[in-house]
């Protein structure tokens, strides 16, 4: 027997850990493991409910205890799927990165202010037409000859 | 305390506590392999919830491919290895960040704890076993199985067209 508050409590806190490492982050592929952690949480809840038994809360009010003979599993299959979207989204989310460090050179989210492209009448964001990008200079980070 | 439930504590301990190092590290590299521990001890509590099948896939592809990509893109944007202090954001933002965290954290544990709390479960092993969680799958789960792989597909895709097509303009 497993006292629920304990996977409650654990979803409880890593989506609050998720959630800080999401804002105060600014670095971001470290943005993106605070996203993990909280898909992470959102799993810990569904593996926590496939564990409730037939009728859910009710039942259970009831005094009824053990996993459900449902033979669809919901809560099982659902985390399963939710990696599998992790799996698609982290995918994505890094060839998203890979290619603002090519154009900026950097990765750091605070310096990324504007959605769009850099306009010829150039407004918006320092970024010279050939060779390194200004905001690398402005960071300070790591001077890039880009193989490009 | 049953014996299952330390079990369960141990690995909820560990998983929250490495979670946590993993957003905090003044490190990029750190927080990637604290982020394999995080994952890696989830993985334990899904079998002590007894889901095995779940437990496997975490460790499958969490640890075993999201990881790797993690650390890969680290490689590719140069990240500094060694401590780098301009991983966080500003004091301020922090301390807001942290205030928002507390609050999701309280808000959620608080409101499931109240709601459901006091119930304890008996996982069975049973139900998260290969053979039962396959014919969820390809039964009653058959066509969200397959919209799941179409979405896999198109974000394969989409990932080589946004890092191919994208850097030449």
């Amino acid at each position: 027997m497993i006292h629920l508050a304990g996977p409650l409590l654990l979803a409880a806190a890593l989506a609050g850990t998720g959630i800080y490492g999401l804002l105060a982050r600014r670095n971001a592929i470290m943005v993106l493991i605070g996203a993990e952690l909280l898909m992470n949480a959102a799993n810990v809840l569904l593996v926590t409910a496939s564990t409730l038994p037939a009728g859910g809360l009710s039942a259970l009010a009831r005094g009824a205890s053990g996993p459900s003979g449902d033979p669809l599993i919901p809560g099982q299959v659902m985390a399963v799927f939710v990696v599998t979207i992790a799996a698609a989204e982290i995918g994505l989310a890094l060839a998203v990165i890979l290619l603002l460090f090519r154009r900026r050179s950097t990765s750091d989210l605070t310096l990324v202010t504007d959605l769009g492209e850099a306009s010829e009448s150039g407004s918006t964001p320092p970024r010279q037409r050939d060779g390194e990008p200004v905001t690398a200079a402005a960071v300070g980070g790591q001077s890039l000859q880009e193989e490009r | 305390m049953s014996g299952i439930e330390l079990i369960f504590a141990a690995f909820a301990l560990l998983a929250w506590g490495s979670g946590l190092l993993a957003v905090t590290s003044k490190q990029v590299v750190h927080a990637a392999l604290w982020l394999v521990v995080a994952l890696g001890s989830l993985a334990g509590v899904y079998l002590t919830l007894g889901a095995e099948v779940v437990a496997l896939v975490q460790l499958l592809v969490y640890v075993g491919a999201v990881v790797v990509l993690v650390l890969f893109a680290l490689m590719l944007t140069r990240a500094p290895i060694g401590i780098s202090h301009d991983l966080d954001a500003s004091r301020g933002r922090r301390l807001a960040a942290a205030l928002c965290g507390l609050g999701v954290a309280g808000l959620l544990g608080g409101t499931l704890v109240a709601a459901v709390g006091d119930h304890e479960v008996d996982p069975d092993t049973a139900t998260g076993s290969p053979s039962a969680l396959g014919e969820a799958i390809f039964g009653g789960w058959l066509l969200p199985f397959e919209v799941l792989s179409l979405l896999l597909l198109a974000a394969l895709v989409a990932a080589l067209t946004v890092s191919r097509g994208g850097g030449e303009r």
